[in-house]
């Protein structure tokens, strides 16, 4: 047997601890991050009792209520009507853009759908209260323009450069064997399409909803400017706050239980977040087997 | 291919630019005036520091530094007080703008030397050895946009306003509309002030609640309907100060008492730990006549000595 150079060997070691190393680090920081919002957000629903905090509708802090069933039900609500608008859209241009569009086109569309994705949040919300906000108060004759409608609007407008991105990749991914064999056995292109194309890029494009879900669900600075901040019940025209907006809102001038029942706003915002993950990550795995 | 690609996030950048030049001119009005504002008060201020060489003999050369931490609406005092004050004394001041509520927390923990609070103190952190001191007053605009006809309220009106009792302009000599309420969020020191002075603690009823002043001022200039309140400091061309039984938001209304919405701008100390002499060279020189000539600069009135 030939003995290997130590050096060789010692770098080997080397790389192996600080690879293992790296990786305990992504580990660490989900584990404190997690252990710092339980710790932080307990005392609060403890002291406010946690069926009072998740279904109580006022929200109150300078007389101790500490209610966030509005909050809960617009982040609900919020991510839902912009999943909802933006998968279709979302879904539809990707099929265009991996599917249909000629290739300068595609040149100066891929592009511009990742600088859309690059743009910061805050700008979003810059233009959608500056923009968006006077437009649906003209239109819809509503006294305000904030609300859960030009959040939703403003959010779809935020996913859909991730759904796109994602499920164009996942439909560029499914073998062209699939589509030719479709197509040479007598089925339309749009059959082909939505029937063999589809289905086989299934988990790519649900990896693209989780993605939006995700941003929806995480977004604070933009809806900030155009939810109008106050925990209502959701409506579309009346202002409504978001889970996230209710902490980044609140956070800097708050003390005592309130700043506590922020972090335990966090917290429910946090279990959210993995739950989400986990029911598609479940639907994901069943679909693959 | 590379050369399309250039060209496409050079269309999208164009599209960026010329998107971001309409924002520009809504804004322009709070941005520009605010922007000359402070280069206003900032030629001023070295201006009377020089002209004030005299007055630099009574304050001593401690140098050091001083930590101050709070009110986000003491900004622009803070922001002239370290450079007026950093030239008599040497002494650096450094401002944290995290809120008067972060700031009463941090000097009650030590952090800081002087916490600055926008409200003035609690029973509860008085018992708990904290003292505040007045170093200058504010006065809280009562803003609308400037199409609204309304050009006066009275303290009652407002809190009926602010409450929900009134919902439509027409109820208090403006034209038909649904009031749109605006405010600021939480914990908020000039919301804190605002509801006390109005009587209407924890019961507006807000459509906005919003988490600046700029904010709230941008949310009035873009709502014919809507009502607003801001400092005095604060308050541009692009809002109108409507009149509180029939007086005028100003200095002069300020400090005589006769304008009613206004709150006291506090220092505060901590009685359970030792003040360092710079802190308290720092807070004598702010409570003095000598400071009084830079609280006006900030767009705030002096508190009579």
């Amino acid at each position: 047997m030939k003995k290997t150079n130590p050096v060789l060997q010692a770098t080997e070691m080397i790389m192996r601890v600080l690879l293992t190393v790296c990786g305990l680090a992504a580990v660490g920081f989900v584990v404190v991050i997690t252990g710092y919002l339980v710790v932080s957000g307990i005392p609060a629903i403890r002291q406010v009792g946690l069926i009072e905090f998740l279904t109580g509708t006022v929200w109150k802090p300078s007389q101790d209520q500490f209610g966030i069933l509005p909050v809960i039900l617009t982040s609900v609500l919020g991510t839902f009507g912009a999943i909802l608008i933006g998968v279709p859209l979302g879904l539809l241009f990707a099929i265009y853009l991996g599917k249909m569009a000629p290739k300068p086109v595609y040149q100066v569309l891929r592009p511009t759908v990742d600088l859309l994705a690059g743009i910061p949040s805050v700008v979003y919300g810059l233009v959608g209260m500056m923009v968006l906000v006077p437009f649906v108060r003209e239109v819809f004759h509503v006294a305000d323009g904030v609300g859960l409608f030009s959040s939703i609007i403003v959010l779809t407008v935020m996913v859909l450069p991730s759904i796109i991105s994602v499920s164009e990749t996942a439909l560029k991914a499914v073998p062209h064997e699939y589509e030719e064999a479709s197509l040479a056995l007598g089925a339309t292109w749009n059959e082909t399409v939505f029937k063999v194309t589809f289905p086989a890029a299934k988990s790519g494009i649900a990896a693209s909803v989780v993605l939006g879900i995700g941003r929806a669900v995480g977004e604070a600075m933009a809806i900030m400017m155009v939810c109008g901040n106050v925990a209502n019940m959701p409506s579309l025209f009346s202002s409504v706050r978001f889970l996230t907006t209710a902490i980044a809102g609140e956070m800097s001038y708050s003390s005592g239980l309130h700043r506590q029942a922020l972090f335990s706003v966090a917290l429910i915002l946090y279990c959210f977040i993995m739950l989400i993950n986990m029911v598609l990550n479940f639907f994901l795995k069943k679909k693959e087997k | 291919m590379k050369a399309k690609k250039i060209l496409a996030i050079a269309a999208a950048a164009l599209l960026a630019v010329s998107a971001l030049t309409a924002c520009g001119n809504t804004t322009d009005g709070s941005s520009g005036s605010s922007a000359s504002d402070t280069s206003a008060s900032d030629s001023s201020a070295s201006d009377s520091s020089a002209s004030d060489s005299s007055a630099s003999d009574s304050v001593s050369q401690l140098g050091g530094s001083v930590s101050t931490d709070g009110s986000t609406s003491m900004e622009k005092l803070m922001g002239i007080y370290q450079e007026v004050y950093t030239e008599l004394s040497g002494t650096t001041i450094n401002y944290n703008p995290t809120g008067s509520g972060s700031g009463i927390t941090a000097v009650t923990e030590g952090r800081c030397d002087i916490g600055l609070a926008s409200r003035d103190l609690k029973d509860e952190e008085v018992e708990a050895g904290l003292t505040g001191h007045v170093v200058a007053i504010d006065g809280i605009a009562i803003i609308v946009n400037p199409e609204n006809k309304v050009a006066d309220l009275s303290v009652d009106q407002i809190k009926q306003l602010y409450t929900g009792e009134i919902t439509d302009w027409s109820e208090v000599g403006g034209d038909a509309g649904e009031v749109v309420v605006i405010g600021r969020e939480a914990g908020s020191g000039t919301r804190d002030g605002f509801e006390e002075v109005v009587g209407a603690a924890d019961a507006c009823q807000y459509n906005q609640e919003l988490t600046s002043t700029g904010a709230v001022i941008a949310a009035v200039a873009s709502n014919p309907n809507a009502i607003g309140y801001a400092s005095l400091s604060a308050v541009d061309d692009t809002v109108k100060a409507v009149t509180v039984d029939g007086v005028e938001c100003s200095e002069e209304t300020i400090q005589s008492g006769t304008y009613a919405v206004q709150r006291n701008f506090n220092m505060v100390t901590n009685d359970n730990a030792e003040l360092s002499p710079e802190a308290e060279a720092f807070l004598n020189w702010a409570l003095s006549a000598e400071a009084d000539e830079y609280v006006r600069e900030a767009g705030c009135v002096p508190v009579k000595h």
